[in-house]
């Protein structure tokens, strides 16, 4: 590998220092298989629901895997969109499997059927996470639609009977359910699996209920104790270190891993800097047209850009900077704050300063979406009524000379 | 363990890194990293020699150093990443 042959990279420090300046391989790498989705959830990273006509064919995702192998990649997260879908996605997964890339495939449990719990069973180096964002029903259908916690639940079910151990339960952290924390730790436990934390991205669709949905301050302090509290035993990928200023260190790395340690291939082969970052700023190349992956990886202007030393910008005087290291990437540039500035999130509260300046939020540069809502779209209304309203509005067309009289 | 033989668990994987090495075990898919280039030379050939005290001088570990590696293979010991070597059956 030659990635470092032309910047005098430092030897000795700490292993944060050396990832920062990048690896010669991810050690993460997500990729998703498709754009399409059964379902249609509100806060989709991704925007997904239709399949690209462009996706990768078998034989392209084969020539990935070998790629990966070859580049020594010991996993890869498989997402989407809902990658079961794809009838070739249980091919692929014994193919990585059988090249030494172990795999890890986020689904809704939708094609987690008996028989194919049994058979995940029976593999090794096949890790499945069930999405779940909420611990009833009411919550999570709220934001995944109806039906998709009975799905998730009945997934989790067949996996435990067939004998599948440690299953991951995913969770977006969301204002919603917060308070269920100790809920999904009990469905867990239940199922013998493990939870995960995630935290809730603006990008994709996300960025339209953000910010009714993203965890209100007090509750980003409930979230931050809650995981202090459990430490190892729930996962979170390392999506909380934004919240390092608070106090004490969270287990994981506790950096922006950005082409740097992670990156995401799109189901067209695109390659980007991170999963949360699905837009044209953060694409380093396409996996066909550009060489191949490991040549997008090592060679892009733009992840040698993120593996240069950054300064804190508008952070660099705060006396935690050294802790968050300024949060997230993709939450600054979805929600338009400046990516050398404070994330949207920030504990000190200069997130909340910014958001409330002038902003302007970009375009998303792709949406996979579905043109209309299918059956089992979200709605995120509540129907309610405004305070002090208590008559009909005056028609302009009322001829009652009292109409619109208050007696006071 | 100086005087112990030892060796590279057969399920791990070495990936070389510009700081040292990801070592990786497929069996409980724990993703260790080796900081120094030297400790990935005393890991990766540790096979190849008699004992770990062997393998620490063909990498040239300095003798004031060696507390220091042996902890460090220790660790690695215990998440499975090196092991015992039986030389009855070599």
């Amino acid at each position: 590998m030659t990635l470092m042959e032309t910047a005098a990279r430092p030897e000795g420090g700490t292993l944060l220092e050396q990832f920062e300046l990048g690896l010669d391989a991810p050690i993460c790498l997500t990729w998703e298989l498709t754009y399409s989705c059964n379902l249609s959830c509100a806060h989709c990273l991704s925007s997904s629901g239709r399949r690209d006509p462009r996706e990768l064919t078998t034989e392209q995702c084969e020539a990935v895997i070998d790629e990966l192998q070859r580049m020594q990649v010991f996993y890869v997260n498989i997402g989407g969109g809902e990658p079961t879908m794809r009838p070739d996605f249980w091919h692929l997964v014994e193919y990585a499997v059988a090249h030494q890339v172990g795999v890890k495939f986020s689904t809704n449990g939708v094609r987690i059927t008996p028989e194919r719990a049994r058979w995940l069973a029976s593999t090794d180096y096949v890790d499945v996470q069930i999405s779940l964002d909420g611990a009833t029903a009411e919550v999570n259908d709220r934001v995944r639609g109806p039906g998709s916690y009975a799905t998730a639940i009945n997934a989790l079910r067949h996996l435990a009977n067939e004998g599948f151990r440690d299953a991951k339960i995913s969770v977006v952290c969301t204002r919603e359910n917060i308070d269920q924390l100790d809920e999904f730790k009990a469905i867990a436990d239940t199922y013998g699996a493990t939870l995960r934390l995630t935290r809730l991205r603006p990008s994709g669709r996300g960025a339209d209920v953000w910010d009714d949905l993203h965890p209100l301050p007090h509750q980003q302090r409930q979230l931050f104790d809650w995981l202090v509290a459990h430490g190892e035993d729930v996962l979170t990928g390392d999506s909380f270190f934004h919240l390092a200023g608070f106090g004490e260190k969270l287990p994981g790395l506790n950096l922006c891993g950005a082409g740097r340690v992670v990156c995401l291939i799109d189901p067209v082969g695109d390659v980007y800097a991170c999963p949360f970052a699905i837009h044209d700023n953060f694409l380093a190349g396409n996996v066909l047209a550009d060489g191949g992956f490991a040549k997008v990886w090592q060679e892009s202007a733009l992840f040698q850009d993120l593996r240069a030393p950054q300064t804190g910008g508008a952070c660099s005087g705060c006396a935690h900077y050294d802790a968050c290291r300024g949060g997230c990437m993709a939450a600054k540039f979805f929600t338009g704050l400046p990516l050398d500035g404070p994330d949207p999130e920030c504990v000190e509260g200069y997130g909340e300063s910014a958001l409330a300046g002038p902003r302007s939020i970009p375009a998303a540069s792709q949406d996979h979406s579905r043109d209309a809502p299918g059956r089992n779209a979200p709605v995120l209304l509540t129907l309610s009524r405004r305070d002090g309203v208590d008559a009909p509005p005056v028609s302009a067309c009322a001829e009652s000379p009292l109409a619109g009289f208050v007696p006071a | 363990m100086l005087g112990e033989a030892w060796s590279l668990s057969p399920s791990v994987a070495l990936r070389p890194e510009p700081f040292g090495a990801l070592a990786y075990h497929f069996g409980n898919r724990r993703l260790t990293f080796l900081k120094r280039p030297q400790l990935v030379d005393v890991v990766r050939d540790l096979e190849q020699h008699r004992d770990v005290a062997a393998a620490l001088d063909a990498a040239g570990v300095a003798e004031d150093q060696r507390p220091a590696y042996v902890a460090a293979l220790r660790d690695l010991a215990r998440a499975d990443m090196i092991r015992p070597r039986q030389e009855a059956t070599r």
